[in-house]
């Protein structure tokens, strides 16, 4: 995979040679990986495969033990908090959906509104018009429009998925990281999740961790399947899925 | 705070509760001091020093509901920021006390004449000045509530760990002041107070007036809590008791919030210790048991917490029933009948009392027949979002 150095400079994520281990597990293990700006890529992986570890790594919660991490070319990640790479532009919905159960599907998006986050700002924060026009067009965008003043907790769970999905868009990252946004989702709302998805990636960089095949079908983009903590193949679904090892890897040695 | 976050957060629950405290602080004062003695109307001197110990509680209550109720932050030591504050407000009133002493010596407190010191302390510098003291009121728990805060929100110490150390401080405080050498009286900490700005602490009508002013501080933290909490912050402060790491990837700063509010809740707690002083007449260390933290807990738990009514509420009547119970045959119980308190609010009454009530009326407006549902509910809704928008 040469294609990976050339671009270096100019891929919106870029990990090179990174190693993770937790008390002697091998959880990610020479990982490399490029995402394009406006790509989207999907991750597969049996469990144990080290995407979450992965999405940690990147989103600062973990530190990994060596490796390079670059975001939009220039910024190491693995010097940087959660906090700081979020402001930089780095967003994540969880694989189990976190919304903030106690407070309005609205004010859940407010909370993640880019604008200044700091103490001062938020005590003296007044509402402003563009605010408001930008949380409306996120609630049409996740069909959450109706349930603006029902508290979080109150939602389905396919509800909660789009609505921190939503989270995701009013924050306005250039980079996404969707770990498993369709777990627990009827047929229908999986294809409009998948659609939602796409439409989001119009404008944003986005990154998918996923098991459901179907899915990573409808979303036809580049996949990239881990195992053990490495890449083991990449390219599109058919190519991925035919691929020897990934059966291997999925269906048993 | 700007009118503007004011008038957002006040509701009718809260338009009530001020209105009673500001019709207490008015009326109890005026009959005490106008009111013939022994008039069926008239609240003699001693209710008013009782009352006014419990409006300071309150106060402490509400500095614990604003970090627990919506911070999720549990600290079982908020009793010592409030001691704290007292013993600055006891610092002051020591040095009023000038030549009238047992030992008439015009700058040394009675205790450091009696362990033989020469001269007075660095540390109790200043403090012949009102306004000096009322600063440090405000500075000493704020300083440390920021110190420890750094220290603890920074390396991410959370729940229970919180509690524990918060717990560890407010003992090691108790042991520290009960010192003879550590400079604050030891034991019997400071008392034996005669003058507040020039006016006799022990008079009808400086008791009066520092019941009225408690009353006016309990108004006043309310208002600071009430905008803090309706304004975006807690709504981060909420986000951030209910799904902190999440918060965290939204981008926002955790530990600088929980220090803002920790130390915001620190100052207020100083402020009702301040208060609370100059009425009983005495701080000395048992203030700083860690008992007396978790009591404090307990009556924002009866209380409703996240509620700040339930929180200043559950002060008032826990420590009503502490009054009434403990001067009569059940005064040996009452320990127990606390515990007991404790575990039945948390297992019948796990939102308190103002909690529950909220939610019982709230299920009561939604049980009302569903007519209008729709076109009323939307004609409920747009103005509401009108408002938050303008």
């Amino acid at each position: 995979m040469n294609v990976m150095d050339t671009r270096a400079t100019s891929a919106m994520l870029y990990l090179d040679g990174v190693h993770v281990s937790f008390d002697g597990f091998h959880a990610i293990n020479n990982l490399s990986l490029t995402l394009e700006p406006g790509e989207m890529r999907a991750i597969i992986g049996p469990n144990g495969a080290g995407k979450t570890t992965m999405m940690d790594i990147i989103t600062g919660k973990t530190k990994p033990d060596e490796g390079t991490v670059l975001f939009d070319g220039v910024t190491d990640l693995t010097r940087l908090d959660e906090t700081r790479i979020a402001e930089l532009g780095i967003g994540r919905k969880f694989q189990k959906p976190t919304v903030f159960e106690s407070q309005t599907v609205q004010d859940n998006l407010l909370l993640a509104l880019n604008v200044d986050h700091s103490v001062r700002g938020t005590l003296f924060w007044r509402g402003s018009k563009a605010e408001s026009e930008r949380i409306d067009k996120v609630l049409e965008t996740i069909r959450l429009t109706d349930a603006r003043n029902r508290l979080a907790g109150s939602l389905s769970h396919g509800q909660k998925q789009w609505l921190e999905i939503g989270m995701l868009l009013a924050q306005d990252p250039k980079l996404l990281l969707v770990d498993e946004p369709v777990a627990g989702m009827t047929d229908v709302e999986t294809h409009l999740t998948a659609e939602l998805l796409k439409e989001i990636n119009q404008t944003h960089t986005v990154m998918v961790v996923e098991h459901d095949m179907t899915f990573v079908r409808e979303l036809g983009v580049k996949v990239t399947c881990l195992h053990e903590g490495a890449v083991l193949a990449e390219g599109t679904i058919d190519q991925v899925s035919s691929n020897e090892r990934v059966i291997e890897v999925y269906l048993g040695r | 705070m700007t009118p503007h976050m004011l008038t957002r957060s006040l509701d009718r629950g809260a338009a009530i509760f001020l209105t009673i405290v500001a019709a207490c602080g008015i009326l109890i004062p005026l009959s005490n001091l106008l009111l013939p003695e022994g008039s069926a109307l008239q609240v003699p001197t001693y209710l008013v020093a009782l009352w006014g110990k419990y409006v300071c509680y309150a106060i402490l209550a509400l500095s614990i509901d604003l970090i627990w109720g919506y911070c999720g932050i549990l600290s079982l030591g908020h009793g010592a920021f409030f001691a704290l504050g007292g013993y600055a407000m006891g610092m002051y009133l020591m040095r009023q006390i000038g030549t009238r002493g047992v030992y008439g010596n015009p700058v040394l407190p009675d205790f450091m004449v009696f362990l033989n010191w020469q001269k007075l302390p660095w540390y109790w510098y200043g403090f012949d000045m009102f306004w000096f003291a009322a600063l440090m009121v405000l500075i000493v728990p704020g300083l440390l509530a920021f110190c420890f805060g750094w220290l603890a929100f920074r390396s991410r110490v959370t729940g229970v760990y919180l509690s524990i150390i918060t717990q560890a401080m407010t003992y090691a405080l108790l042991l520290a002041f009960f010192r003879n050498d550590f400079g604050f009286g030891g034991n019997n900490g400071l008392t034996d107070f005669k003058d507040i700005l020039g006016f006799n602490v022990q008079a009808e009508g400086t008791r009066a007036a520092l019941f009225a002013l408690s009353c006016l501080a309990l108004i006043a933290s309310f208002l600071i809590c009430r905008s803090v909490v309706s304004s975006k912050l807690g709504k981060v402060l909420i986000a951030i008791r209910d799904a902190e790491s999440r918060s965290r990837f939204l981008g926002y700063r955790v530990e600088s919030y929980k220090l803002f509010v920790f130390t915001l809740s620190a100052c207020m707690a100083g402020v009702a210790g301040a208060l609370y002083v100059p009425q009983v007449g005495i701080i000395n260390p048992s203030e700083f048991a860690p008992g007396n933290s978790i009591e404090a807990v307990i009556w924002v738990a009866v209380g409703g917490r996240g509620t700040l009514v339930g929180a200043a509420l559950g002060a008032i009547v826990v420590n009503y029933a502490k009054t009434f119970f403990t001067s009569g045959v059940l005064a040996p119980y009452w320990l127990f009948m606390l515990g007991a308190l404790f575990i039945l609010v948390t297992l019948l009454l796990p939102k308190g009392i103002v909690g529950t009530f909220n939610a019982w009326r709230e299920a009561s407006r939604e049980r009302r027949p569903a007519a209008a549902s729709a076109a009323a509910e939307d004609g409920v809704n747009e103005p509401k979002m009108a408002e938050e928008r303008s």
